[in-house]
């Protein structure tokens, strides 16, 4: 392709290939201080391509294609090429790798011991791990945990946090810098926020679970504990990989809801959530 | 009509991990993750030793648990081994 940019996030070697130059520059952008590969064969491609020849010009329309492909994706205006990036990123992820179990949650670390929390978009978790690394949790991820397969140990994978709506104003207003805002896409509004250096330098750095939560925010403050079998059920749900993986997975996934204890909790604003995990960790 | 005989595969196919009242059960030959709750690990067991019909199985049930309180044991058993067959973790011989 004219245009790309090959760099390393956490276990990930990524290339992403542009017919367009713009969504690579804004690529370089947000990751610059990452990784580049240099030799290395990627681990996972990416590639934004016109929808139809004429597109790459009139109204440019960007598809996302790649290794791994689903056939409903819908393409994005070129102004929108950084979201069709990211998402290319995620797609190929959470359709192609095998090496670890993929859980859809965010995580953040603190003294050697890792925060899971799974949920929905709109649930609250790429805001509450942003929010926990600005008071100096490490920040390993918003969109995939990484689950060791071997021992349980969760991976990094540092890429910059997507947050929606409302959490870019909740973000700014703790002190973070939000970097490039897409407004009117078909996620709302969407603003990009750069890990911090630790996050970035650390990336290969792995550390067990210690606490996974079920985050629900917007609802009056709650705690519930999650019987094992539960967590088991929404785990699998919130996997990406789990079927794929097959005996593999299932010896993870039956570990980590074994040996980590699941809450499901809600919260009515940012600052409760965020005293609520203080809370509950210092607890576990 | 005799009553239906279900078989299963061998214990070995089939990876076990006790959650809480739920068991999770890993089937190798299909790769389909179950959660199982008392009776059905018991049955599956249970088969271990042949194909059986549910009165069978009541009896070799009743080798290692106490089934007194159960009036309709056998029913209660056939239903279950039905689920089993639903789920692709047992078949009618």
């Amino acid at each position: 392709m004219r245009h790309s940019h090959a760099l390393r996030i956490g276990p990930v070697g990524f290339r992403v290939g542009s017919t367009w130059r713009a969504p690579i520059t804004a690529l370089r952008g947000l990751y610059a201080g990452y990784p580049t590969l240099k030799a290395e064969v990627p681990d996972l491609t990416v590639r934004l391509y016109p929808e139809r020849p004429w597109r790459r010009w009139l109204r440019p329309s960007v598809a996302i294609g790649g290794d791994f492909w689903l056939p409903d994706a819908a393409p994005l205006p070129l102004a929108q090429g950084l979201l069709a990036a990211e998402m290319g990123m995620n797609l190929q992820v959470a359709l192609g790798w095998r090496r670890h179990l993929l859980l859809h949650c965010s995580a953040v670390e603190r003294d050697g011991r890792v925060l899971l929390m799974s949920g929905a978009s709109g649930s609250g978790k790429s805001t509450l791990a942003t929010l926990l690394a600005l008071a100096g949790w490490r920040f390993l991820g918003d969109e995939f945990a990484f689950v060791a397969l071997d021992d349980g140990a969760i991976h990094p994978f540092p890429r910059a946090a997507s947050l929606k709506n409302e959490a870019v104003a909740a973000v700014r207003a703790a002190g973070g810098m939000v970097g490039p805002v897409l407004a009117g896409t078909p996620k709302g509004t969407i603003g990009y926020w750069r890990p911090p250096e630790t996050a970035i330098s650390r990336m290969t750095d792995a550390a067990p679970p210690k606490l996974l939560l079920f985050p629900r925010f917007g609802e009056p403050e709650r705690v519930e504990t999650m019987a094992p079998s539960e967590t088991f059920v929404r785990l699998t749900q919130a996997s990406t990989n789990y079927v794929t993986l097959g005996q593999t997975g299932f010896s993870a996934l039956t570990r980590l809801v074994q040996t980590v204890p699941a809450l499901a909790i809600g919260y009515p604003d940012s600052a409760a959530g965020l005293a609520l995990v203080e809370r509950l960790w210092s607890a576990a | 009509m005799t009553d239906p005989v279900y078989a299963v595969d061998p214990p070995s196919v089939r990876l076990a991990v006790p959650l809480d009242a739920l068991i999770a059960v890993y089937h190798r030959p299909s790769g389909a993750t179950h959660l199982l709750a008392a009776p059905s690990p018991e049955l599956l067991d249970a088969l271990a030793d042949g194909p059986a019909d549910a009165a069978s199985l009541r009896d070799r049930l009743a080798a290692h648990y106490d089934l007194n309180g159960e009036d309709d044991a056998v029913g209660a058993i056939a239903a279950r081994m039905e689920e089993l067959v639903a789920a692709g973790l047992a078949w009618r011989a």
